[in-house]
């Protein structure tokens, strides 16, 4: 008999994917106030990986717990979650300091994680491969380092069969790699895993039914100090414009000019 | 109108068939008329016949578009108008100088380098243009123009080569006018939202612009990474955003254009307000091209909103989609931003042609994309929430999703913006786009399928010609694109349609044109929307401005023979 899972995705609010990100004028961060922001879209995948899997009953699934740490707005990437499918979720609440001072690292993520699988009884968590606003890449791999869990990173496939292991592929450079491990375990998603279902209004309308628990670091003892510290932020310098030329004349032109005939 | 004016000068419409005789029919090379940035621009083309008036076989990059003068052989070249000769090509070479400002098919062979200019995006018209200037500056469009009005040869403007009624294209030998080199914004007041630009700049990279700086151009349509603002003022094209900014009519402040004589027009207000006698620039939006070429637009560009939601709904019947609107309307009210209409057919050509995951899970013969834009997220979010859980509860709507990113919602987009596209997937498209008062806004649809499927011209094999009849549109503006999508334009098809079409509309007093303009495609039937002293005052004032075109009454001119009967064969 395959045990039930109970399924942890954390999800991130971060700058939409689709907005040009700009470094702020003190040049420490990058500037988030009145700019749009989104679910993590890596995240998006996790959700509808969990959400699939309970369709598809194969092993059964008792619960999916969406989690997310950030500041108060943070609820809304949590309503989109368990309106994608999420059961409840749990907003760890970080009081936004400003200029994403308050921002947790991953390891500080890690940790907290590690409690709630062990306060909640998780037995799978499945995390975006990263987080598209600072790209660590690795929350979890840490997360798996502290519970001593087997992972497969970067997923495009998963199955779990019927004595409780969890197969995945990976595309890795040249070809597809596939591992192996058995629950618990960490899974981390990749973009070609699945496409994200949209949030329908039937589901929008139940998941302000669903349960959101608020909490804070505290209450999960995690030391959230910052171990790494922020030396500046630079724009990419700009790309050199192609300069124009009026016909083909002007083109041989400059391109003698340049050497290149 | 289109085309006109400037290029119905130049029509002379007498050319004989043995003249004709020379230009064959050929495979041509796709073309690809103007730069784009996105996706859903409008210039992948629709798939016409090839050679042998098959479309089996796959998307090629060889297709065959029939000339507009052997489709329409009523269509007379007027002899008054002069032929290009070297001479005049040199002369144009000697005005804009620059080698890639003049694509000359007079002096050699350049059928491939002309093709672009000479086919329209629906790839149902076809001109036999020798002679592309691209003019740089509004002086050199005056110099062209002096020296076409004083040698009697015709022209016809042309911006992104996107409308679609066959305006910017020419039919004969006129020479194409193209703005694609007056690209630059002029100026861009951050506190008046007065922004000045050259007509051939395109609406995307304008809206990109303008975007950089918290504004938004008040027109959106699905050609944006390929029309000109120019070509938008001259259709006057309504499109995505008139519901929220009004049209052009109001936003444009002021306008530079050259008239055909060469004489420019330095109209180009910056004034809100300027009440001085006639309002001369207006005659100029929506003209077609006909009464002189747009060189420079102002216009007042309202400030971007910060916040954007689009929901898409499924809906059971056409009375279901009225309540939603009304329903939108009042609560939404100053948010609401677009409120467009698809039918269930044009859905499923879409996922037919793109194979896309619906954003629904099932299906429904009506869908309803909805926008809201506004200042405050958390209001607009309330507002939407409390209409979203109004139509969901009232079963107005049986089913929905909410974009929650933008990526969503520009994947919801697509499933409206990329209709046109995927319609010309199997062929040729029959497009009327129509004002009809919203109650009756969809019968046309079903009464146009019932007469097409009552003699059996729908199927789903090559045996028949059409594919599929499709309604949608602007619903907010009560504005319905009837597309008949088929596998080869057809004469059977073509006659069972108009005039059935127009005479629908006329019985209800609405528009045979509510935003694409008359162009070569629906001059002929100007009379069912317009009465005839309206007729005769748009042709005076086409006299008065370009009066070496004056044409005897049995030729050309749109204004002509409004009556029903037309002055041009059925294809
Ligand atoms: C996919 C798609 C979606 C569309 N959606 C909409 C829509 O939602 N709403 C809508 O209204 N229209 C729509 N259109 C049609 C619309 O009219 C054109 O896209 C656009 O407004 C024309 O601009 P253009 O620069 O391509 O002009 P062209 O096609 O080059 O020309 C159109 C007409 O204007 C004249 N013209 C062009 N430039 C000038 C100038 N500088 N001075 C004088 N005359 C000029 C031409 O002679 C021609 O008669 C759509 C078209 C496509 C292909």
């Amino acid at each position: 008999m395959p045990t039930p899972l109970k399924i942890l995705v954390p999800v991130k609010r971060v700058i939409d994917y689709a907005v040009k990100p700009r470094v702020n004028k003190a040049r420490t961060a990058v500037e988030t106030s009145g700019v749009k922001h989104s679910m993590n879209p890596f995240d998006e995948l996790s959700i509808e990986a969990a959400v699939r899997m309970r369709e598809s009953k194969n092993p059964p699934v008792d619960d999916i717990l969406a989690l997310s740490a950030g500041p108060a707005k943070c609820v809304d990437v949590l309503r989109t979650a368990m309106a994608m499918g999420a059961d409840r979720s749990i907003h760890v609440e970080i009081p936004d300091a400003g200029q994403g001072q308050a921002e947790l690292e991953p390891l500080g993520v890690a940790k907290l994680l590690a409690k709630v699988v062990a306060d909640e009884g998780r037995n799978l968590v499945i995390l975006g491969k990263q987080s598209i606003d600072d790209d660590s890449s690795q929350t979890g791999q840490m997360l798996a380092g502290l519970l001593g869990w087997g992972q497969a990173t970067q997923a495009s496939k998963i199955e779990i069969d019927d004595s409780d292991r969890v197969t995945v592929t990976r595309e890795v450079d040249g070809g597809v790699e596939t591992v192996r491990f058995p629950l618990p375990g960490i899974i981390t998603t990749d973009l070609r895993l699945n496409e994200p279902r949209y949030a329908s209004l039937p589901n929008i309308m139940k998941a302000k039914k669903k349960k959101l628990e608020k909490k804070s670091l505290s209450d999960y003892g995690v030391d959230e100090r910052r171990r790494l510290k922020t030396v500046k932020v630079e724009e990419p310098p700009p790309r050199k414009g192609g300069g124009k030329v009026e016909d083909v004349d002007g083109l041989i032109a400059k391109l003698k000019e340049l050497g290149a005939i | 109108m289109a085309t006109t004016c400037l290029k119905n000068v130049l029509f002379n419409r007498r050319l004989t068939a043995s003249s004709i005789k020379s230009s064959r029919p050929s495979y041509l090379l796709r073309p690809c008329p103007a730069a784009q940035t996105r996706w859903s621009s409008a210039t992948t083309e629709p798939r016409q016949p090839d050679a042998d008036g098959g479309t089996k076989g796959g998307p090629s990059t060889q297709r065959y578009i029939k000339y507009t003068s052997e489709s329409y052989p009523g269509i007379k070249r007027d002899n008054k108008f002069g032929k290009l000769s070297k001479a005049h090509v040199k002369f144009f070479k000697d005005l804009l100088g620059a080698q890639s400002a003049v694509i000359d098919g007079v002096s050699q062979d350049a059928t491939d380098d002309l093709e672009p200019f000479n086919s329209d995006w629906m790839r149902k018209y076809k001109g036999h243009t020798k002679l592309v200037v691209k003019p740089g500056s509004t002086d050199e469009v005056s110099k062209v123009l002096k020296y076409c009005n004083n040698n009697m040869l015709a022209v016809v403007p042309q911006g992104g080569n996107s409308g679609l009624v066959g305006g910017s294209v020419p039919v004969y030998d006129e020479i194409v006018i193209n703005m694609s080199r007056m690209n630059s914004i002029r100026g861009f007041d951050e506190v008046s939202g007065t922004l000045v630009v050259d007509a051939g700049c395109i609406l995307e990279i304008v809206d990109h612009f303008l975007a950089e700086r918290n504004h938004i151009f008040p027109l959106d349509l699905g050609a944006k990474g390929s029309c000109h603002i120019g070509g938008n003022v001259a259709t006057n094209a309504g499109g995505l955003r008139l519901l929220r900014y009004g049209s052009l009519h109001g936003n444009v402040l002021g306008i530079e254009a050259v008239l055909p004589d060469g004489t420019v027009m330095d109209d180009l207000s910056k004034l809100r307000k300027n009440n001085t006698g006639y309002d001369i620039k207006q005659l100029f939006i929506g003209g077609e091209g006909t009464i002189g070429i747009i060189t420079g637009v102002s216009i007042l560009c309202p400030q971007r909103s910060k916040a954007a939601n689009v929901a898409f709904f499924g809906l059971e019947s056409f009375d279901k989609v009225q309540e939603a609107f009304r329903a939108a309307k009042s609560q939404l009210s100053e948010i609401l931003s677009a409120f467009e209409l698809m039918d269930g057919q044009s859905q499923d050509l879409v996922h037919a042609v793109t194979a896309k995951k619906r954003p629904l899970e099932g299906q429904y013969p009506f869908y309803c994309l909805i926008e809201t834009s506004g200042s405050n997220p958390d209001h607009d979010s309330e507002k939407l929430e409390k209409f979203l859980e109004h139509v969901m509860g009232e079963e107005i709507v049986s089913d929905g999703v909410l974009a929650q990113d933008e990526t969503q919602i520009q994947s919801l987009w697509s499933w409206r913006e990329g209709i046109p596209e995927c319609l010309g997937h199997w062929g040729g498209v029959y497009k009327y786009d129509l004002s009809i008062p919203l109650p009756e806004l969809y019968k046309l649809v079903e009464d146009t399928r019932e007469r097409l499927t009552s003699v059996g011209l729908i199927g789903d094999d090559e045996k028949h010609p059409v594919v599929g009849v499709v309604g949608y549109g602007h619903m907010g503006d009560s504005n319905l694109h009837l597309n008949v999508a088929t596998r080869r334009f057809d004469t059977e098809v073509e006659k069972k349609l108009e005039p059935f079409v127009y005479e629908w509309i006329a019985k209800r007093n609405g528009s045979i044109s509510a935003e694409h303009g008359l162009g070569l495609a629906k001059k002929a039937f100007v009379g069912y929307s317009r009465s005839e002293t309206m007729i005769r005052l748009m042709k005076q004032i086409k006299d008065l401005y370009d009066p070496v075109s004056r044409i005897t009454p049995l030729l050309d001119c749109l204004m002509t023979n409004y009556t029903a009967e037309r002055y041009h064969e059925p294809i």
